[in-house]
């Protein structure tokens, strides 16, 4: 094992993956020379050239569309779209194609295509640059899509999601491209999963169920909680769709609180999809109602200060999980 | 039937090409539409003094950001031909709708520029009521801002306003599909815009040759109405040709496409490091007097017999004044309340939200907030 950022973890997963697949390319706006706006793509198109890693025009709906129709030709494109925010310019070929075209045209044709792009707040880039759209896409049957949080998963799961047959949205953060964590050596294979969630800690008295860059977050707050005697498991769902309900209510058999925990907007969202399914299939384990830590239902600000205050943070995790289990005994 | 209803003349060619040739083959003003245009030496000097405050501000944008005073600034050094030009030549009950890089186009329609650089400091998203200054908010999703502008153009029309909107945009957003299609429905509605393409020749590491094939004033033919290319370092060309096009448009008679061609002499934005991708060299070109607007104007002038030191040094001290009056207003702007975060997201606002201000009020109360 070494230890790498999360940025290198994804390059090294192209990489590798375009070597084993001469039918892998990439595309994107300044991702050739420049080495994309995130630098992921740095040095790529020194190795595979400019057949296999294209600078695009300045159009999102055409690299979206491009990737879809090579794609139904038999290639294996990774379209990389500068900022998640911009889907949007191709959100009818993301729906209204990519999704549904094996569905609609008698199991044919393979859309096999990979659409990178990091969303998310809190590096200010103000209202129409710091989306969580997850939930948007997350809602459509025939996408898949994941949002690993730690380098391992950058890696292994965007390996398994240019080899899978479907068209996958690959949520990435702008705030964890530097983020560092173990990976396995250069050469040493693996993948993984793209429908599995993972535990990251262990704990008996609520289960926090979270994903992306607010896993980390989580991961804080269960350590001030710990020092109160509450000891929350913290699970990264690291897959939004499909998700991994199993893991999920396997923790709260256990737990039987929960608190799901996301940095997106609260009303009709990827948690409130999750607490629906929990109730669903959980009810009769919950003691208590699930707890539910967003981000303030407002368009992000623009001003640093204000930004901070938008997103969800560590005390309000904490304060989340104390509306619902009983303060531990000796406790103050 | 149907048919006999359309009252709209046939497509009209694109090759009604008056303003086109206001130019000549290098894009620049021909003797006779410059005596035509009867650009007085007042007229003239505004364009030269307000292109050396904004080079000014420009500079003191950078310097505010190297400083740390600003997140992010988008220097416009070399457009300045483009911005002023354009912007001085729309009258005054016009419309503008700018992309982020056009600045000087709010400097000259009035804005305080320390106020629009609350932006760039990040403290608020838009700094200026864009009904006061017939000025919408700076565009940074790239391309977006020109269906708007068409839209705005065809309520003119509705409205029966003599009324012309420019939009600016730079060389890489006439890829997108928004463009395109905004092309297209003012061509087809006849809508009163006149659309500014800023050919900088980079969309951050994306030359011009690789973003577009062919010529971007040729793409207005294919929906119908006259392009006019323009050599963007000339002042007097680009405020005499937009005159006129927004003339043309206000008549009634339909947008018209005027390509600016200059270059970025400058990063994209301060976040950009542009010795990855191009060479001093590559600048060289567009280094010399003969590409400076305003040592193009400033020649123009002494042609005229227009120009002398009194009035160059009155302009620059003017300059100076009003940069160190920008970073005066910067620097002195509080970050907003956090309560407002709640402000401005619906003219009504839910019960919901303001329960959740509510509870966010008292948390503060309590000293909650992180
Ligand atoms: C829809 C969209 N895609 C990508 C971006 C990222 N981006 C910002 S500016 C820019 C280049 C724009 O170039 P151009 O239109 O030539 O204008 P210039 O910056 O050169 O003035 C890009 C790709 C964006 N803001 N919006
Ligand atoms: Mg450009």
């Amino acid at each position: 094992m070494r230890t790498i950022t999360y940025r290198d973890a994804l390059r090294e997963a192209i990489a590798e993956e375009m070597r084993r697949n001469d039918r892998v390319y990439i595309m994107g706006e300044d991702i050739a020379g420049y080495g994309g706006t995130y630098a992921v793509t740095k040095g790529l198109f020194e190795e595979f050239g400019e057949k296999r890693v294209k600078d695009t025009p300045l159009a999102e709906e055409i690299i979206i569309g491009t990737a879809i129709g090579s794609a139904i030709g038999g290639l294996r494109p990774i379209a990389e779209l500068m900022t998640m925010n911009f889907s949007l310019l191709a959100s009818d070929l993301i729906i209204n194609s990519a999704a549904k075209f094996r569905y609609m045209f008698g199991g044919q044709p393979s859309i096999p295509m990979v659409i990178r792009m990091p969303g998310g707040g809190g590096a200010q880039r103000g209202a129409q640059h710091s989306q969580m759209l997850e939930s948007m896409f997350a809602h459509i049957p025939g996408l898949k899509l994941v949002m690993p949080a730690t380098p391992y998963d950058a890696k292994g799961m965007l390996k398994s999601a240019i080899r899978d047959e479907d068209p996958i949205l690959f949520v990435e953060h702008e705030l964890l491209y530097s983020v560092k964590g173990e990976v396995p050596d250069e050469g040493e294979e693996y993948t993984v999963p793209l429908n599995r969630g993972i535990v990251r800690r262990e704990g008996k008295d609520v289960t926090l169920v979270t994903f992306s860059r607010m896993m980390h977050i989580c991961l804080q707050a269960a350590e001030e909680l710990a020092k109160e005697g509450i000891e929350a498991e913290v699970i990264d769902l690291r897959s939004i769709r499909p998700i991994d309900l199993d893991l999920v209510l396997e923790s709260l058999r256990k737990t039987n609180r929960v608190v799901v925990a996301e940095e997106g907007w609260k009303y009709y969202g990827t948690g409130q999809g999750i607490a629906a399914l929990i109730y669903e299939h959980g009810f009769d384990w919950l003691d208590a109602p699930i707890g539910h830590v967003t981000g303030k239902d407002v368009p992000m600000p623009y001003s640093k200060s204000l930004e901070q205050l938008a997103l969800p943070a560590r005390n309000d995790v904490i304060a989340a999980v104390k509306a619902i289990v009983p303060q531990p005994a000796g406790a103050r | 039937m149907a048919k006999a209803l359309h009252t709209h003349p046939q497509a009209r060619e694109g090759d009604d090409n008056s303003i086109g040739s206001l130019v000549d083959a290098h894009g620049l003003l021909t003797p006779e539409a410059e005596r035509d245009a009867a650009v007085s030496d007042d007229q003239l000097r505004e364009l030269y003094r307000m292109m050396v405050i904004c080079r000014r501000l420009d500079q003191e944008g950078l310097n505010l950001q190297r400083q740390g005073e600003l997140g992010l600034w988008g220097p416009y050094v070399g457009h300045e031909a483009a911005q002023v030009g354009a912007a001085l030549a729309m009258e005054s009950t016009d419309w503008i709708f700018p992309y982020y890089r056009d600045f000087a186009m709010a400097v000259c329609r009035g804005i305080d520029p320390g106020n629009i650089l609350t932006i760039f400091r990040g403290l608020t998203h838009g700094a200026w009521n864009p009904y006061e200054y017939r000025f919408a908010p700076f565009i940074i999703p790239v391309g977006t801002q020109v269906p708007h502008a068409v839209g705005f153009a065809v309520g003119c029309k509705f409205d029966h306003e003599q009324t012309a909107v420019l939009v600016g945009f730079g060389e890489g957003a006439t890829s997108t599909g928004d463009w395109h299609e905004a092309m297209n429905f003012a061509g087809v509605f006849q809508a009163p815009v006149v659309f500014l393409c800023e050919n900088n020749q980079w969309a951050i590491s994306v030359p011009v040759e690789e973003q577009i094939a062919g010529r971007i004033v040729d793409r207005a033919a294919g929906y119908g109405f006259p392009g006019v290319r323009v050599d963007g370092t000339d002042v007097l060309t680009v405020y005499a040709v937009v005159r006129a096009a927004a003339q043309h448009a206000r008549q009634g008679h339909g947008p018209v496409l005027v390509e600016s061609v200059a270059y970025r002499l400058q990063a994209h934005t301060t976040s950009d490091d542009p010795t990855r991708y191009r060479t001093d060299a590559d600048l060289d070109p567009w280094k010399g007097s003969d590409k400076d607007p305003i040592e193009r104007c400033a020649e123009r002038l002494r042609q005229r017999n227009a120009y002398d030191d009194t009035f160059a040094v009155a302009v620059a001290q003017e300059a100076e004044e009003r940069a160190s009056a920008m970073r005066q207003t910067l620097v002195a702007a509080r970050p907003p309340h956090p309560e407002s975060v709640f402000d401005l997201v619906f003219a009504n606002p839910p019960a919901s939200l303001m329960r959740e201000r509510d509870e966010f009020t008292s948390s503060l109360e309590q000293g909650g907030a992180e």
